[in-house]
């Protein structure tokens, strides 16, 4: 479960997130909305823990405990996955190897066996058939040459890999086609489970058709202004965020 | 790249400083007298058993060293070296020329052992690996061992140190020995002829393809000892031949002078592939000890349609000044320069090659990747060079380089001359570092800084160990990873 | 065994000594200007003139080149002045206040340009103006035989100081060269630009064929903060001439800075810059167009300091080498230590058009930072067959189809240029090269 609590953050003595509250259940599926600028991003990268975002003040609990201090890759151990609105060009380091370092770091994290080559081989074919990403693609550098819609994919395949409890998706829905998008959403909604949350994070009202939200929070001014159930995203749709705008303003 | 949870492995489990070759041999040791001078020059050729005219060339090659001063122009600083305070020659004892392994001092095999050189053919032949490699093992001044002698003469290529060579073969070592690196080439090159004790000589006959890798395992294990090894490589028309070097040296607060000298050369239609990994000894935090690595190395594709083709991985020394070269003579022959240069530490590298185009179409490729960590200074320098009659002569350069922290410098330093209107030359260099944004997604999902840097720099140096011979390919990985060791906060 | 060489001075190395000592006492200037001049003078005399040997000078060998040092030529007056001035401008009347240099002599300048000071560097350097006590004072120039020699010859030119209230300024600085006998002149040009100041610089040069004469002249800019000057150089010498000029820039925060060049002209020519950024977020733009032929020889050399963060380069070079020339082009960025964010990108260019011609690149970077975007580039060979075929089957003779690929092989670097007018001239420069090909 997350809990973040009166999260002030900064970066370069600019503040971008003004005492945010905001609580995703185990299990749920959380949207989180916005007006471009009002913080969307910068949430999701406190919580995975980027270096270049001051926390003034609040707390971010993951199972009741904080993970404010820990590094990235330790929050990653602990089951936190981003997945990023434009994902990182890698040259010269094949996909296959950059999957197999990151599983099993965190497996040896967690104190798991690592994989071998022919399992993770396995595992990585399978969730890259429902995917619809082509094997060639696995043989090239990592995002290096990939289309948006490529890259895109390969966060979901990662996050299907890496079994993460805490799913943080970045604007995935942007530079989508709806072919993608469909692909994508259905990639999401296969890792729904009772043990796992998400937070799905988007401007448009579009992605949430497919991945239908447990809850929907409204961000405006680096503050959850308001909270309800999937039917508030539809009436975002309908109305826009000027009344939020107004209100952060 | 398989090897890279190793590689990561491997550098968590090392501290910082430790360079895992450092450990000394204790053994009885036969030595000249310190300094240099005639003597030195006659004892050295007398210890080798050497005919007349090579202790000639020697001594000629001395006499002109003295008129000699050391080059300059690089962009590396050391204090003076006392050419006086070394030894010229140092060799294990119990070595009267050792006719079986089972001669050969037990320490020094267990030496080759911890280094992963296994010298026992049956060893090796029992091993996991599934090519086989032959191995010429030059420890200080001499050769102790050459594996599958046997195997590669029944080919009727010859594989022996360059001692055995001069003895032997005196035909083919005087018609090929300075016939690339003339005597007078440079300081270390002059030096060298007149003190070289031991290193390979190869010879592959016309039409034969090597039957397996041949390797030569430089260590140098006495105090105060230079190393001046020579490597003479022919492939006679229509051969080839896979040469691979590895060096590493024990960890001390001096200097040792490491000035060696490699010839290649390829007839019509031959193919000479050459490697080195390089991990001599580079120094402690402080850039207190390690070797001085002065080397020479020129191949000479003198047949038509020959090809001759540089691997470098060099991660090691304190001071690196090598420019392995090809000069492309023959019409149609081509040369290709595949570099990985790590510095780290107080270590410094100027390292590049000269490409020097005179034969018609002939083509040249050089791929230069230069690391830059902790206080240190990476330096390429290259020559490219097309000669009035080189029509149509072909170049690609690629020098990227990457900076590991804000105490260090990468420099490009490229010479590019063209003296005729149809030859290509294309020339790029880029300087960058890992950004921030591509750490944060590899520590993002789940690896520490140390794993990712190790990552992206693989990543970085792929196209360049590519060019690797498998089984060294994985070896150069891991070194690259410990070498970059202590490089991220 | 290794003793020192003495030195052995050429003919034109003991000329230069002894026309320093005899023109020393009437040279303007005393105190702080003598002592440059000595200390100027002192770094030539103990290295000589740069050779081989000297790694800037790798590719000119200046001492090679150069075998005599003609005597300092004197202001030229009346009719011989007129004749000077009668030449047709290279890039024509530009309709722009203009310095005109003869023979490296201040003979014309305009008065009453709003917002702008022109002092005759002679009375500068008499008279003890205050903006003499800045000038030579770039770092990275200091060890430059070339420049040295000027600053210890420099007996004509102007300064220059370009005030804010001047608003967009405009001037051309003409030097026109010529006379019966083979002399040599060392003009030096010494320009301020004020804080948010606005310069736009054209500088020709031009001579006739046939007579050897020597020009070694000097540009100093110094650009305050926030300042934006455009600079444009054209060398159209004689093709007897030795032409040594140095530019030198130093940069306050925010400036744009933009230097074109154009060479053409000379039978030795070596344009060298040198440019500091002294202050963060500058822009710089450096490009060259160079176009020989015959024994021409040419030489472009940059170097570009990044001694602070956040400044930005971009230089773009072409040379077009036609007969037995020879073009060099040697171009350095240099990243201090904590010159975070520099970004410097330079690429060079060579075309050989003949059989003979040799073209020299190096293009070198040195590092010490390691947050930085740095990158260059070198290529260097003849016309695309497969593009000449194609336009020579769309029915263009070879030599028009060559001008063309070359004309747009050139015009690339000229984007740097701001004024059209000068753009357009500049192009027809090169065009008249071109139709000048045999």
């Amino acid at each position: 479960m997350l809990e973040i609590r009166n999260l002030v953050v900064d970066i370069e003595d600019k503040r971008i997130l003004n005492g945010l509250d905001l609580t995703v259940n185990t299990g749920e599926v959380a949207a989180i909305m916005g007006p471009n600028g009002s913080g969307k991003s910068t949430l999701s990268y406190v919580i995975a823990g980027k270096e270049d975002y001051t926390v003034v003040d609040g707390e971010i609990l993951l199972d009741g405990e904080s993970i404010l201090e820990l590094e990235p890759f330790e929050r990653a151990a602990k089951g936190v996955f981003l997945a990023f609105q434009y994902p990182l060009e890698i040259p010269g380091v094949g996909t296959m190897t950059f999957l197999k370092a990151a599983l099993n770091a965190q497996r040896k994290a967690r104190g798991e066996a690592e994989l071998t080559t022919p399992d993770l081989m396995r595992r990585v074919k399978a969730a890259a058939t429902k995917l619809a990403i082509d094997p060639e693609m696995l043989k090239r550098p990592l995002n290096v040459g990939f289309s948006g819609g490529e890259k895109k994919r390969m966060e979901i395949l990662q996050m299907a890999l890496l079994e993460p409890s805490l799913c943080i998706l970045d604007e995935t829905d942007s530079g989508l086609d709806i072919d993608a998008l469909k692909i994508v959403a259905d990639g999401v909604n296969a890792l729904r489970a009772p043990d796992r949350s998400s937070l799905v994070i988007t401007h448009y009202q579009r992605l949430l058709d497919y991945i239908v939200p447990d809850t929907v929070h409204v961000m405006a001014n680096g503050r959850v202004v308001r909270s309800g159930g999937k039917e508030l995203a539809i009436e975002l749709e309908a109305n826009g965020y000027a009344d939020y705008r107004q209100q952060a303003a | 790249m398989p090897a890279v949870q190793e590689t990561v492995e491997r550098v968590k489990a090392i501290d910082v400083d430790q360079y895992k070759y450092g450990f000394e041999t204790i053994i009885e040791t036969d030595k000249a007298p310190k300094g240099l001078s005639e003597e030195i020059v006659r004892f050295i050729s007398a210890k080798k058993g050497e005919p007349a005219w090579m202790t000639e060339w020697r001594l000629d090659a001395y006499q002109r060293w003295l008129t000699m001063r050391e080059p300059k122009w690089a962009r590396v600083d050391y204090p003076p070296i006392d050419y006086q305070d070394a030894y010229y020659y140092a060799a294990p004892k119990r070595l009267a020329g050792p006719e079986t392994l089972d001669d050969v001092d037990p320490e020094i095999l267990k030496t080759y052992e911890k280094l992963g050189i296994p010298l026992r053919e049956q060893e090796i032949l029992a091993g996991v690996k599934t090519s086989r490699v032959a191995v010429d093992a030059v420890f200080d001044s001499v050769s102790v061992a050459t594996t599958f002698k046997a195997e590669l003469a029944k080919a009727g290529v010859i594989f022996c140190p360059i001692s055995e060579a001069i003895r032997e073969h005196p035909e083919l070592v005087k018609k090929y020995l300075g016939s690339v690196v003339p005597v007078t080439d440079n300081f270390f090159a002059t030096l060298n002829s007149a003190v070289f004790t031991d290193g390979s000589f190869v010879y592959v006959p016309p039409g034969v393809r090597c039957p397996m890798e041949l390797s030569t395992y430089f260590r140098i294990n006495e105090r105060n000892t230079g190393q001046f090894e020579r490597t003479l490589i022919i492939a006679d028309k229509g051969s080839y031949v896979s040469y691979l070097e590895g060096c590493t040296a024990p960890q001390r607060d001096e200097n040792q002078l490491h000035a060696a000298v490699v010839e290649l050369i390829a007839l019509d239609d031959a193919e000479i592939k050459y490697s080195t990994v390089q991990n001599w000894y580079p120094g402690d935090a402080q850039g207190r000890g390690g070797i001085f690595n002065f080397v020479t190395k020129r191949g000479d594709c003198r047949g038509a349609r020959s090809k001759i083709s540089w691997t470098q991985v060099e991660t090691g020394s304190a001071i690196t000044w090598k420019y392995p070269s090809c000069i492309l003579r023959g019409d149609g022959s081509s040369g290709e320069f595949y570099s990985i240069a790590i510095s780290n530490g107080r270590q410094q590298v100027d390292s590049g090659t000269k490409m020097i185009h005179l034969g018609k179409n002939t083509a040249s490729r050089i791929i230069s990747k230069g690391i830059a960590a902790g206080r240190s200074d990476n330096t390429y320098r290259g020559l490219v060079s097309a000669h009035r009659k080189a029509s149509g002569a072909r170049n690609f350069t690629n020098c990227d380089s990457l900076l590991i922290g804000d105490g260090c410098g990468a420099h490009t330093v490229p010479y590019i001359e063209s003296k005729n209107a149809s030859a290509v030359f294309e020339h790029e260099a880029t300087t960058s570092k890992i950004s921030d944004d591509q750490m944060f997604y590899c520590l993002q999902r789940g690896l520490s800084s140390e794993e990712a840097v190790a990552l992206i720099v693989n990543g970085f140096v792929k196209d360049v160990l590519q060019q690797l011979p498998m089984e060294f390919a994985v070896e150069a990985q891991k070194l690259i990873s410990i070498s970059l060791e202590g490089s991220v906060g | 065994m290794t003793a020192e060489l003495s030195i052995i001075r050429t003919a034109a190395e003991t000329e230069l000594i002894e026309r320093f000592s005899h023109v020393r006492p009437v040279l303007p200037g005393d105190g702080v200007v003598k002592r440059l001049r000595d200390e100027a003078f002192a770094l030539f005399t103990a290295s000589g003139l740069p050779h081989r040997r000297i790694e800037e000078w790798k590719y000119t060998d200046l001492r090679a080149f150069m075998r005599d040092a003609p005597p300092l030529a004197l202001k030229p007056e009346g009719e011989a002045a007129a004749r000077l001035l009668g030449q047709a401008p290279p890039l024509g009347d530009l309709a722009t206040p203009q310095l005109t240099f003869a023979n490296g002599h201040l003979v014309a300048a305009p008065s009453d340009l709003a917002g702008i000071e022109i002092v005759p560097l002679a009375d500068a350097l008499a008279s003890g103006h205050p903006l003499t006590a800045r000038m030579a004072g770039l770092e990275i120039a200091r060890g430059n035989t070339a420049l040295a020699l000027n600053t210890a010859f420099m007996a004509d030119g102007a300064i220059v100081h370009v005030r804010r209230e001047a608003g967009a300024a405009r001037l051309e600085l003409r030097f026109v060269n010529g006379a019966a006998q083979s002399f040599a002149t060392s003009p030096r040009l010494f320009i301020v630009v004020d804080d948010g100041a606005e310069l736009d610089l054209v500088e020709t040069h031009q001579g006739p064929d046939g007579l050897a004469y020597q020009v070694n002249s000097a540009v100093e800019i110094v650009a305050g903060a926030a300042a934006r000057v455009s600079h444009v150089r054209v060398n159209d010498e004689g093709l007897g001439a030795l032409a040594v000029s140095t530019l030198t820039v130093a940069l306050g925060a925010g400036t744009d800075f933009k230097s074109f060049a154009l060479t053409k002209g000379a039978s030795v020519a070596r344009h060298q810059i040198f440019l500091g950024c002294a202050g963060e977020n500058a822009t710089i733009a450096l490009g060259g167009a160079t176009m020989l032929r015959g024994r021409q020889h040419a030489d472009t050399t940059l170097l570009l300091d990044h001694a602070v963060p956040h400044c930005t380069s971009r230089e773009l070079f072409k040379t077009v080498v036609d007969d037995e020339a020879v073009g060099v082009f040697q171009g350095k960025i240099i990243v201090r230590p904590h010159a975070q964010k520099s970004d410097g990108r330079m690429m060079s260019a060579a075309l050989l058009l003949s059989e003979g011609g040799t073209m020299n690149n190096k293009p070198e970077l040195e590092i010490f930072a390691d947050d930085v975007q740095c990158a260059h580039g070198a290529t260097c060979g003849a016309l695309d067959d497969d593009l000449l075929f194609y336009l020579m089957a769309r029915g263009l003779p070879r030599p028009e189809a060559e001008a063309l690929m070359v004309e747009a092989f050139l015009g690339e670097p000229l984007e740097f240029v701001v004024r059209d007018d000068v753009r357009d001239a500049l192009a027809g420069l090169a065009a008249t090269w071109l139709s000048e090909r045999r």
